[in-house]
């Protein structure tokens, strides 16, 4: 449902700036959404000033200076550090992306803003509740369906029929561009958003795949992939550079041409 | 051997439900131009029902007679009604381009970065020029009647 505003639980108020770093030539802000399940308290922002001298140049060096330096509580995902494994996945000066794969220096004004993925429930500080988004990838079955006999060897597969699935196979379900769409945000109970629908696509236009028409069956539906207005935010911040918007397009493609 | 794990869960821990914050969302993410130009495409869409109710008016004013018609030119020819009919000429022509991206997309292209920026900002330019230009000519050909 669409509510512009926050619930009253989730209005942000209040924050600490902690004290920068006395030893520190060069210091950075960081403006960073806090919230705390155990102290019954509002989301707040907390201000922190990184040394940029001890510090390595991506958003996610600089939580981490920050978790280590200054506050052993701030609590994130993080793992592979270098945009494989999508665990990193928030919003840095209004945009879903990787915190490691995003320099701090390519936020132009001022203070580097750090939020959570938007519009999800919050289990700590940075860390969002993905229990649907990833319900929502199970609900597409992401897995090769077939109803020939399996062959002695492997499914055989063209190299073009192969290509067909790039721009596709790539993602990371880093959930960046789902929590990205207003779409999503309104509707993310019956939408699938960006990121199941364009792994639906990969399975669709998978050559060795078997259930294409049951999976487009499961899709034919006025929310699950109807919901998408190309509003195009997702293709913004996919921190893969996928589209997509335009795997969605090609579903709805799809749909009308199964019926001609 | 060592201990082993309650059997029991812990009560405090089960049966508190923890009320979560939703994570800010329109309050923190920046506008991307396709963004703004799918809300404007909306409320165009929104305001041109309105925009037909009076369109309806003056054509069923035109047909029923001189007085009546008379009120309708009295209504457009004032300074808010030229307005409201300066939006919905706005209206009428942004959401007729602005669906023309749509048509594009829904074909299938038009997706790449450049191409989506520059379909969007053709949309808001032309819209905006295509309004002037009809207005020019209106009050050229009409002479601000």
């Amino acid at each position: 449902m669409v509510e512009f505003a926050l619930p009253k639980n989730s209005r942000i108020s209040g924050g600490k700036t902690w004290p920068k770093p006395p030893a520190a030539t060069e210091t950075r802000e960081f403006r960073v959404y806090r919230w705390n399940p155990d102290d019954g308290k509002n989301p707040s922002i907390d201000t922190f000033y990184i040394d940029t001298a001890e510090c390595g140049p991506m958003v996610l060096d600089g939580l981490i200076w920050i978790k280590n330096n200054i506050d052993p509580t701030l609590t994130f995902r993080r793992s592979c550090r270098e945009g494989v494994c999508g665990s990193c996945a928030m919003n840095i000066d209004g945009q879903n992306t990787l915190a490691c794969t995003r320099s701090m220096h390519d936020v132009k004004d001022g203070a580097v803003k750090v939020n959570p993925l938007p519009h999800q429930p919050v289990v700590k500080d940075l860390v969002p509740d993905l229990t649907n988004f990833y319900a929502q990838y199970a609900s597409i079955e992401p897995w090769l369906k077939t109803t020939t006999p399996t062959p002695q060897k492997e499914w055989k597969q063209s190299h073009e029929d192969r290509e067909k699935l790039d721009g596709l196979y790539e993602c990371i379900l880093c959930a960046c561009c789902s929590t990205s769409c207003p779409s999503y945000w309104w509707n993310s109970d019956r939408f699938l958003g960006p990121a199941a629908l364009l792994q639906a696509t990969r399975w669709v236009k998978d050559s060795r795949d078997e259930a294409t028409g049951e999976r487009l069956d499961n899709l034919e539906d006025p929310f699950r992939l109807y919901r998408c207005h190309t509003i195009m935010n997702c293709a913004k911040a996919c921190p893969k550079g996928l589209n997509p918007s335009q795997a969605i397009a090609e579903l709805k493609l799809k749909m009308v041409e199964r019926q001609i | 051997m060592g201990r082993t794990w309650p059997r029991k869960p812990l009560k405090s821990l089960m049966t508190t439900r923890i009320e979560r914050p939703l994570s800010p969302h329109l309050q923190t993410y920046r506008w991307t131009l396709t963004m703004a130009l799918s809300i404007i495409h909306r409320a165009t869409g929104v305001a041109l029902y309105f925009g037909t109710l009076l369109l309806a008016w003056w054509l069923i004013a035109a047909a029923s007679g001189p007085g009546a018609y008379a009120n309708v030119q009295a209504f457009t020819g004032s300074f808010i009604g030229r307005l409201i009919v300066f939006g919905y000429t706005w209206a009428l022509l942004h959401h007729l381009l602005s669906g023309l991206r749509h048509l594009v997309w829904d074909l299938g292209y038009g997706f790449k970065a450049s191409e989506r920026e520059a379909l969007s900002w053709g949309a808001l330019i032309g819209g905006i020029a295509l309004t002037l230009l009809v207005w020019i000519v209106a009050y050229t050909v009409g002479g601000g009647r």
